[in-house]
């Protein structure tokens, strides 16, 4: 409780700088931004918060599901060519934002079940890009608009009986028969829940209407060896060729148009073993538009040569493309009428599991219900960011007037440790935004404009205290020292109190919230800091001078009108020497009486 | 500066109101106004943004249509009606019910082409009803935690009194806040339930304030019979009149500037939601920590053994000195300050027993 005898102001002083250098160097570094990283209502773009539903009602959502949905939304996104989208976790909901721009497409692109399709393999290519394959050039149907009909004879039709269209694995030299492990390891295995500043490179699939010339070059110059980026993201146009990679990278194709869309999938499931012979399979039900489009497909497919990479196509394999990349590529044993076909092969259980659900809902592990779009206008959030700043720099410097015309030369004080909280909190914002990413939204920026008064009331309590000190009679060094210990005590408890209804907002509540919450932490923890090191000692410094020791009227420690004594006589006389004023006087005589009255 | 010898006057106990002994009649003041609040809070209800229900708002910057053109081409493309209001800034708001992102497109397209404003100006939301929901349950969660923390915190720092009163306090400024917005009708949007949570912190670290100096004015108060508690509750009240006001009045200039920048340059908005809610709970927290908080915690003390002792013993003192005095008790005497003791220099403290 002592007040430190020998307050050193200086050295205060010094740590404080320190402080400040190291924070600025932190938040200015060389090459960093020097203006706070801005929110989406600040900034401008687009909001969408995604609120995962399980497959099956009733089914509770794992973080590992979530976490996987939030990967395949971050592919598609990235897919779109966005810059800086930021696709993070809020709660159990999934928040993507994209800056700058407001887009429709967005909200279609993330909300949807994956875009997938069936496509005809045209040609099977190694994965390189523009490789010295012989490949390209005799392609039969260079120009031809109609190319699948290639009536070979319908010599290699099947050997198998069973189901009906077989996952032959394509002869492949990718790595596992099952492609479709991928939707649950997805290669980025979720690094953080967090931004992506920077995209990966994304698989720039080739579309063309025409298998011409220079659409097989673009397709040569493919690169999937990459399985980051044959991850895939991309949707396709079903209606136009495409050239892509299968996803993770490996081997590389040349499809057809679609003749059969994702849409018209009516369920498909996982088969265990049939009588325990052989592993699992797909079982798939088309629609009636789809059983018809299946029927002709395998029908022409069936009668093709099976595919080799590097031959020249068209061959007997079909291409399950989900979002633009290649997720299984099963060949035909037999032409399927009617719409039921089993997919077999060397699944796992959970391969057929994962397979299944890519063809029912495309890649997400969940439904995902769109919760909320909110898309704002860069000239509206450049209206909010100025309307916000304009208010911030009001209060301010309406608080700086009061201050000043009531304390006089502490407001001072107060007045610039107002601006160095400003300055700190608009610093820690910078360093937050180039370090972690976190951004200023308008409720952190009132936030902070409402820190102003909690912050200026730290100001309010010392110099109120000391006042009280001169009041009891204290000279103006003991009372800074005196109200300064009394006060302390205040504004720490004070302080503490705002700081944990700050973290508990940030950890527990979501949205809007937690931004203002870190302003607000933000604010409590440097307005404790400016309290101890800047504003204290200057007033010990203050209180040195000759001018305050004399008390004039505008220190704002007038002891005179404060109803203290003077300090000039006090410090060279110590308390003893109180030339009382007539109201206090007058209020000892009434405790006087009081204490007479009780003899 | 009148508030400068106020406080000189207010410090010395020369100047006195009467905070904690008029103890009924804050109790009165704020059932009666807990009363409308949760009245109008039942009755009228909370009018809830589309955060909460679900729906869609569109914004439009500088439009040429009029308000009610708007309506109908809104509810013509939303199949639904639409709710249409003109902000202060002149931009027009367009609420439809819930619709899902195609139809909100061609709401957009319907409202460009009417209202003169290019797509991409027009600032939409739409909003599924459950996120909102899970917005203020989260805060809700959030704001147990935070009360128990507090209460803990309190308990330990102060006592369990000073915890119990501070807490009723808070839960007072908010049931006032969160009723004034049932009673105008204002939209509780998640701003405003940012600006609820703020109050929290603020009235609570309004109170903690008030506290500290009844506890420093408190200490060691049963060695002596000039006063009792509520005595020296009142009196650290008054000590702390000058910055309590101060404080309330430095806190609510920002929150007024946000007010009118909000209102004036923005129209409705994150900051005005805010701030409108800021500036009713400040008001009510500076009111709270003054009154309820203070005279609760005195009727909370006054009831311990020691302090009734106490309360005896200053009674007995002042009925053998004043014989006008009679049966106040406990409470303070109307006339103010006449006989509240000053805090004294420490020599001029009694030392006769």
């Amino acid at each position: 409780m002592a007040a430190p005898s020998n307050p050193r102001p200086w050295r205060s002083l010094v740590v404080l700088f320190v402080l400040l250098v190291g924070l600025a160097a932190w938040a200015f570094w060389p090459g960093h931004s020097l203006t706070p990283k801005l929110g989406l209502d600040l900034s401008g773009g687009t909001q969408v918060i995604l609120t995962p539903q399980p497959i099956t009602a009733g089914q509770p959502i794992t973080d590992v599901q979530i976490q996987q949905a939030q990967e395949i939304i971050r592919k598609r996104v990235n897919g779109l060519g966005v810059t800086e989208a930021e696709i993070s976790i809020v709660g159990s909901n999934i928040m993507v934002s994209v800056p700058g721009v407001t887009s429709d497409r967005l909200v279609e692109l993330v909300g949807r079940t994956a875009l997938l399709d069936f496509r005809a393999v045209q040609d099977e290519l190694p994965p390189q890009p523009a490789a010295p394959q012989p490949t390209p050039t005799p392609s039969p149907s260079a120009t031809a608009p109609s190319p699948t009909q290639t009536p070979i004879p319908t010599a290699s039709a099947t050997k198998s009986a069973s189901a009906s269209l077989n996952l032959a694995d394509t002869a492949s030299p990718s790595p596992s028969p099952s492609p479709t492990t991928s939707p649950t390891t997805s290669p980025t295995p979720a690094p953080s829940p967090s931004p992506s500043p920077t995209v990966k490179p994304v698989l720039e699939i080739v579309q063309s209407p025409n298998n011409d010339a220079a659409y097989q070059e673009k397709v040569l110059a493919l690169d999937c060896t990459n399985p980051e980026t044959a991850a895939g993201g991309s949707p396709d146009d079903p209606t136009l060729w495409l050239g892509t990679c299968l996803q993770g990278g490996g081997l590389k194709y040349n499809l057809q148009p679609a003749f059969i869309r994702g849409t018209n999938v009516a369920s498909a499931s996982a088969q265990p073993p049939q009588n325990g012979v052989g592993g699992w399979s797909v079982n798939l039900t088309f629609d009636s538009e789809g059983a018809k489009a299946l029927t002709e497909a395998s029908q022409k497919l069936v009668a093709l040569p099976e595919c080799q990479v590097g031959t020249p196509g068209p061959c007997n394999a079909f291409a399950i493309v989900l979002d633009g990349v290649v997720v299984s590529s099963p060949r035909f044993n037999q032409a399927i009428i009617g719409g039921n076909a089993s997919i077999t092969g060397d699944f796992t259980k959970q391969s057929a599991e994962d397979l299944a659900n890519v063809l029912n809902y495309g890649a997400l592990p969940v439904k995902l219900e769109i919760s909320e779009v909110t898309s704002v206008s860069p000239t509206l959030g450049a209206d909010q960011l100025r309307g916000g700043i304009i208010a911030g720099i009001i209060g301010l410097v309406l608080v700086m007037l009061y201050l000043l015309l009531y304390y006089r030369a502490l407001g001072l004080v107060a007045g610039a440790s107002l601006i160095l909280a400003g300055g700190m909190t608009y610093t820690a914002f910078v360093g937050m935004g180039n370090s972690t990413g976190l951004a200023l939204t308008l409720a952190a920026i009132a936030g902070a404009i409402v820190s102003i008064g909690i912050t200026a009331d730290s100001f309010i309590v010392y110099f109120e205290r000391i006042r009280d000190e001169i009041r009891d009679g204290k000279s103006l060094r003991q009372a800074t020292d005196a109200g300064w210990s009394r006060a302390r005590r205040t504004l720490l408890a004070a302080d503490f109190v705002s700081l944990l209804a700050a973290i508990v907002l940030f950890f527990l509540a979501i949205g809007g919230v937690q931004g203002f919450a870190f302003a607000l932490g933000l604010t409590t923890v440097i307005d404790v800091i400016v309290a101890f090191l800047f504003t204290r000692p200057l007033v010990v410094l203050f209180g040195r001078t000759s001018w305050m020791q004399r008390g004039s009227v505008l220190t704002g420690l007038d002891p005179r009108r404060l109803g203290g004594h003077s300090l000039v006589m006090s410090t060279t006389k110590g308390r003893k020497s109180v030339a009382a004023t007539k109201a206090q006087a007058s209020a000892e005589k009434n405790v006087d009486a009081n204490e007479e009255g009780e003899l | 500066m009148g508030l400068g010898s106020l406080g000189r006057r207010l410090y010395s106990g020369e100047a006195s109101i009467n905070f904690v002994g008029r103890r009924k009649m804050w109790y009165l003041i704020s059932a009666a106004i807990l009363l409308v609040a949760i009245a109008a809070l039942l009755i009228r209800g909370l009018n809830l943004g589309i955060e909460f229900r679900g729906g869609a708002e569109f914004r439009l910057p500088s439009p040429t249509c009029s308000v009610e053109q708007a309506r109908s081409t809104a509810s013509a493309a939303a199949g639904g009606e639409a709710i249409v209001t003109q902000t202060g800034a002149g931009d027009i708001r367009v609420q439809v019910p819930p619709i899902d992102t195609k139809t909100s497109t061609e709401v957009v397209k319907a409202l460009s082409a009417e209202c003169g404003v290019p797509a991409g100006d027009i600032q939409t939301q739409l909003v599924g009803p459950s996120w909102g929901g899970e917005i203020t349950k989260k805060a809700l969660v959030a704001l147990v935690v935070f009360l128990l923390l507090v209460a803990i915190f309190l308990a330990i720092y102060f006592e369990w009194r000073m915890a119990l009163a501070a807490l009723v306090a808070l839960i007072h400024d908010i049931v006032i806040t969160v009723g004034i917005y049932a009673l105008t009708g204002l939209e509780v949007t998640p701003a405003t339930v940012i600006g609820f949570l703020t109050i929290l912190g603020y009235s609570l670290y309004d109170t903690v304030v008030v506290f500290d100096k009844v506890k420093e004015n408190t200490r060691g108060i049963t060695g002596q019979s000039v006063m009792t508690y509520s005595e020296a509750a009142n009196l650290a009240v008054n000590q702390t009149l000058v910055r309590s006001i101060n404080t309330s009045i430095v806190a609510l200039l920002p929150v007024v500037a946000i007010i009118v920048v909000g209102a004036g340059l923005l129209g409705a908005g994150t900051l005005l939601d805010l701030a409108v809610a800021l500036l009713v709970g400040m008001l009510a927290g500076a009111y709270s920590s003054l009154t309820i908080a203070t005279v609760l915690l005195a009727q909370l003390k006054e009831s311990q053994p020691e302090m009734k002792a106490l309360a005896q013993r200053v009674r007995g003192r002042r009925a053998a000195g004043r014989t006008k005095e009679g049966e106040e008790g406990v409470a303070l005497p109307d006339s103010g300050g006449r006989v509240q003791p000053k805090k004294q220099v420490r020599s001029k403290r009694p030392k006769r027993g």
